[in-house]
This record gives structure tokens, sequence and C-alpha cells, in this order.
């Protein structure tokens, strides 16, 4: 099933993912995630849509993979160097579908949740701009 | 009416965050509405110049020039996302 979050407050990376495994028999594998702030920033979102966005992307996760749970909590708001911003966790009985979901969830979300990145620098703040790079790790998994 | 959205840095350099606007007659596409926003003034001609690079949502979907509007919808403009 899975599971999504957005919010401004921080998140227990440790006690998230203890909870998608806690009491299970069935897991075998648990692969994760941890997006790190390395630049102040703001991070604006499109509410309504953000939420339905992450949850499409791990339901194709599960169509395409055999999986158990899916966890995705994504920050938005003012956040500092060193910061998390986003975690993801996936659950399967092995690991080869849990790694790949994993990386997937990701590569989709840096391009189809809207989520943009308003970097705070000493010369004032700007608008990050989207790196072609994501495109092309988002096309492999056609 | 439909309601149109603008984020980010595209909201910042339209100068608006939102509108209603009515559609105009016959099927209207997300290509239709941006032949009239195009043609508001150079702000927004340059805004959603050929070659300017954005992303379009209707009602929270992604979507492209060619999915059909209809009254009610909500259409979002944004430039390219930049989560994670």
């Amino acid at each position: 099933m899975p599971t999504v979050r957005v919010q401004t407050e921080d998140f227990d990376t440790g006690r998230e993912l203890d909870a998608l495994t806690r009491g299970r028999t069935n897991v075998g594998a648990l692969a994760s995630f941890t997006g790190l702030v390395r630049d102040a920033m703001t991070l604006e979102h499109y509410p309504a849509m953000t939420q339905k966005a992450l949850e499409d992307i791990c339901a194709q996760a599960h169509s395409r993979w055999d999986l158990i749970d899916t966890l995705v909590i994504h920050r938005v708001g003012a956040l500092q160097p060193g910061d998390r911003i986003v975690l993801v966790g996936v659950t399967s009985a092995h690991r080869g579908d849990a790694f790949a979901a994993c990386e997937f969830i990701m590569d989709y979300l840096k391009t189809r949740a809207p989520f943009w990145k308003r970097e705070d620098t000493p010369e004032g703040s700007r608008w990050v701009e989207a790196r072609e790079g994501d495109d092309a790790a988002a096309q492999r998994w056609k | 009416m439909v309601t149109l959205l603008y984020f980010a840095s595209l909201r910042e350099s339209l100068g608006m965050s939102r509108e209603q606007l009515a559609l105009p007659s016959g099927n209207a596409t997300v290509s239709s509405l941006i032949d009239e926003l195009r043609s508001r003034d150079s702000r927004w001609t340059e805004a959603f110049a050929p070659g300017k690079t954005w992303r379009v949502a209707v009602n929270q979907q992604m979507a492209t020039l060619a999915t059909p509007v209809k009254p009610g919808d909500e259409v979002a403009f944004f430039p390219p996302v930049t989560g994670g």
C-alpha cells in the first residue's frame, strides 16, 4: 500500500522505516532513499496535485514490481542546509524489487511531482532550473 | 469558466497566481487556451513563446497541448518541476 505525506515538519527516518517493517514477516527487503538539502531554499508546491501525483507514482511502482509497501514523505516550505527534504521507503520480499522501485519513485518524483525549489543565495533568491539529467533518468523506465 | 493557476517562476513573471477565464466557444484544448493567453500582451507572449519550456496539468493530472478543456476544469501552468 502506498503512504504519501507532504509536510513542513521534519521526519524521523529511523522511525518511519521501522514502521514499514514492524510486525511483518513477509518483508525480506527494505530499500530507502533520503534526500538532504545543500543550499538554503524554499519549496513551493501545488497542494491540490502533489499528493495525487505522488500516490500515482507509487501506484505505478506497485504495478511494475512485486512490492509490499511504499512510503514517500516530502517536505515543503523553508529548508536549511543539512535538512532532510524527502524520504522514500520500499518493502518487498526480495531486494531486486525494492531497489528498482525506490530508484523509479525518485526518478519519477523528480520529473512529475509539482514541487519547485527557490534557493536563497547571498545575491538574493533564484528558482532552481530543472536538470536534463533528471528527464533522462526518468526516461530509462519507459 | 475555467480556473487557471500559475506557479513558481511563471507566477512571478506573469504577476498572477490564479484567475477565472471564460472558455472560447467550440472545442477548447490546452493549445487554444495558450493561444488566447499569448494574445494578451508582451509579458504573456514572452512567457508562452515557442521554445519556452513549461508544463501543464488539467484537473491535477499532467497534460499536453492536445488535452481538452471543459467548463469547470482547473488548468495549471508551471515550469519544469524541481522537487526531491
